[in-house]
């Protein structure tokens, strides 16, 4: 008994895979979640029961029918309207993987949910109908992909069924899709031929697809390489400072006080490459110059570790007296990214109010939030043409290039080289709510 | 536009982090942003799994120093007596304290009205509002999963609660990468959650590879039960059964722990938590599928409750 539960897929050991989807308005989206989720057996008896209960009300199908869209609609407006309002997120494992499944809706503010869920994926699944081929929103979600440098995109064209299995439509959405791609700089993407609906080649491959000889979309997934396996063998050692941690006078009960009278130590997660205990390191802190010292040793709640790296949380103690605080960057000496208050970038336009030069907004990047003031609004792309046209403002939605001009200095890096370092949110401060997703173009001058 | 890999290949090499180990990693993220970025907060603790694990991990997050903040429970009155004393048990150990908002007040006073069904855990909206305008907490932590329930899955991870403590599901914030944006105004107030991305086996491997003590009742142990709306109730002081109840001692164990009135036991010979990891794995039932009256009143019981200002 023991033995052959052991051999269950939940309970072995894999990696921790991120992935989004994205869709246009009726390509079956929520059917291809529900699909995914329902063969790889991440649905459970009751879950599946008010699925067939509520098919059964609507006539869904027939009898014993199952909608499976209705397994990923959460918010009762989502049920009334049979549509996705926000990002949801979703939780199954196979036996290499344990995957978390963002799952974001193609009708309201498709960019804005889009570009959260890209934001921390490993892949995006997007979703083109085989009757329809690549549309419009197939290339702004593709440009949206490629600006997040998201490291793998797979097009999953559904609906196969309805174009009666033919290979000529899919090699013909296949080779629009390459082109595309290619004009983005996207080199990773591949397309399989799917139906949501009867799942062909979702989990199990299907006979009715004979001239398909590549992975199932699950196949596919299982083995792509996570981000992890990727950069970080190369990356640069980051780690924005969260907190400096010096317990005197409210040190845990049961530890001897003496030993951690002057215990200091900086509280953050470790955002690319690998830190050892020796290593030469620079503290990085708006509006001062760069100061290096050693890591004297590296804390993970009472285990001494010798090494730590991306993504783990761990405390890190430093050679000699130093003034370090939340806001400040610990990067390897050794390729330090260098300071700069001017901001060149890629935003992503999140608010209902136009973005203008002269308008002043809040950074956050890392663990740091300054000031700062839009110099220029550089251009607009027009994600149709996949090119940058010129533009007075930013709406919701917009993608542009903008200059901004920090009230202080910050380590800045390209988000083409990191992922972690290189992105940052533009917030309003009067009423904070977040404004835009922003991505670094070009590093501090030196 | 060639594959870069082959998927006939074997999984890729293992990552140097488990699932786990990942997991905590972005929950002690999680926690030390909150508390960096906020003035007075607070860690809603029952003495549930859920929680048990979240200040598992404020403990790690904040070692060599102790947890920065207090402790939030909001006490049904219908609580079960083992659950309390292992709160009371775990605050002591970990030099916390605890701020308790209680239902039974809240009804001897008139200020809430018994249930017909007799679950109280609607009830705790308001002791919990009340709570945390009373400290002025501007954020207060949640052991909420984002599997546990339909309407948890669009739960971002920092939530804003406006000056009445409610959740607008349509009007949510956009949460990109790992930058969590805490601004509020006077007022509002933010739920934060740790562990939104992980399921119930995450947590019961965690509590099993880090030897986490649990409250007794969620191991397999003999009780006096009647059946009730499919589910097995414990005989209690909060929860009698009715004459045509039939009472019979059978081995249980709870899967998911709150109000007495309203949480049911399951059928289980899971002693030890290596033998609760096995059951979960192959259950075929959700948690609170299995174990919740509550989240049975409607599709979207969870939802409503939630806009309301609830956990």
């Amino acid at each position: 008994m023991t033995e052959e539960l052991l051999e269950r897929p939940a309970l072995a050991t894999g990696t921790l895979f991120r992935f989004a989807t994205a869709g246009s308005v009726d390509d079956g989206k929520s059917t291809l979640v529900g699909r995914l989720l329902h063969d790889s057996k991440a649905i459970l008896a009751d879950q599946l029961e008010s699925v067939a209960r509520t098919s059964a009300q609507r006539g869904f199908g027939g009898e014993g029918g199952l909608d499976l869209a209705l397994l990923t609609d959460g918010l009762r407006a989502e049920r009334e309207q049979g549509i996705t309002i926000d990002v949801a997120y979703r939780y199954f494992a196979t036996g290499r993987r344990t995957f978390i499944l963002a799952d974001c809706p193609g009708h309201v503010q498709y960019t804005r949910n889009t570009v959260t869920g890209a934001s921390t994926a490993d892949a995006v699944v997007v979703l083109v109908d085989a009757r329809k081929g690549v549309l419009e929103q197939t290339r702004r979600h593709l440009s949206v992909i490629a600006l997040l440098r998201v490291p793998h995109v797979v097009v999953a064209v559904n609906k196969i069924d309805l174009v009666g299995y033919a290979e000529e439509a899919f090699a013909r959405i296949e080779a629009d899709v390459r082109r595309v791609a290619a004009d983005l700089g996207l080199t990773d993407a591949v397309s399989i031929p799917v139906s949501a609906l009867d799942g062909d080649n979702v989990v199990e491959r299907s006979e009715r697809t004979p001239w398909y000889g590549g992975p199932t979309l699950l196949e596919l997934l299982e083995s792509l390489p996570g981000t992890d396996d990727e950069d970080d063998a190369v990356a640069s050692f980051r780690f924005p400072v969260q907190l400096v941690l010096r317990p005197q006078g409210a040190l845990a009960p049961g530890l001897d006080p003496d030993a951690f009278r002057d215990y200091r130590a900086y509280a953050g997660q470790v955002v690319a490459g690998t830190v050892r205990v020796g290593d030469a390191v620079s503290v990085l802190a708006p509006g001062h110059p760069p100061r290096t010292t050693t890591v004297a040793g590296i804390d993970a709640a009472g285990t001494e570790l010798r090494e730590a790296s991306s993504p783990q949380s761990v405390a890190l103690r430093l050679a000699g007296e130093f003034d370090v605080a939340r806001g400040d960057l610990i990067a390897a000496a050794d390729g330090a990214p260098a300071a700069s208050a001017d901001l060149p970038a890629s935003v992503c336009w999140l608010a209902q109010q136009p973005l203008r030069a002269g308008s002043k907004v809040l950074v956050k990047h890392g663990t740091a939030t300054v000031r700062a003031r839009v110099e220029a609004i550089e251009g607009r792309l027009d994600l149709e043409a996949l090119q940058a046209g010129p533009a007075e403002e930013l709406g919701l939605n917009d993608i542009g290039h903008v200059a901004l001009r920090l009230s202080a200095p910050l380590p800045l890096e390209p988000y083409a080289v990191q992922r972690r370092t290189g992105a940052f949110l533009l917030i309003d401060p009067q009423d904070g709510t977040t404004l835009a997703a922003g991505m670094i173009t070009s590093g501090g001058a030196r | 536009m060639t594959l870069t890999h082959s998927y006939d290949a074997p999984a890729p090499a293992p990552e140097r982090l488990g699932v786990l180990d990942t997991l905590e990693a972005e929950s002690i993220h999680i926690i030390r942003e909150v508390v960096a970025e906020f003035e007075r907060p607070a860690m809603l603790f029952s003495g549930g799994k859920d929680s048990v694990v979240m200040l598992h991990l404020a403990a790690k997050a904040f070692w060599p120093g102790r947890v920065p903040y207090p402790v939030l429970h909001v006490d049904t009155g219908h609580n079960f007596p083992e659950v309390l004393a292992f709160r009371d048990r775990t605050v002591e150990r970990l030099g916390l304290r605890l701020v308790v908002g209680s239902v039974q007040e809240y009804i001897d006073r008139g200020e809430l009205k018994e249930r017909a069904d007799g679950t109280r855990n609607p009830l705790q909206t308001a002791p919990l509002l009340d709570t945390i305008a009373g400290h002025r907490f501007d954020a207060v932590f949640g052991g909420g999963r984002r599997d546990e329930d339909k309407a948890r899955a669009k739960e971002r991870i920092l939530s804003l609660r406006d000056e009445f403590g409610q959740w607008d599901p349509r009007n949510q914030r956009p949460e990109l990468w790992n930058l969590y944006n805490g601004r509020h105004a006077a007022g509002q107030h933010v739920r934060a959650f740790p562990i939104s991305n992980w399921t119930e086996l995450d947590i019961w491997r965690y509590i099993a590879r880090e030897r986490i003590e649990l409250p007794s009742i969620y191991y397999a142990h003999p009780r006096e039960v009647f059946r009730r709306d499919g589910m097995w109730r414990a005989v209690g002081e909060f929860s009698r059964p009715g004459p045509e109840d039939e009472v019979s001692v059978r081995t249980v164990r709870y899967r998911t722990v709150g109000d007495m009135s309203c949480t049911g036991a399951v059928l289980s010979e899971a002693a030890t938590v290596e033998d609760v990891v096995l059951e979960v794995a192959a259950s075929t039932l959700t948690e609170r599928g299995a174990t919740r009256a509550d989240d049975r009143i409607s599709e979207a019981a969870m939802e409503d409750r939630k806009k309301d200002g609830y956990f």
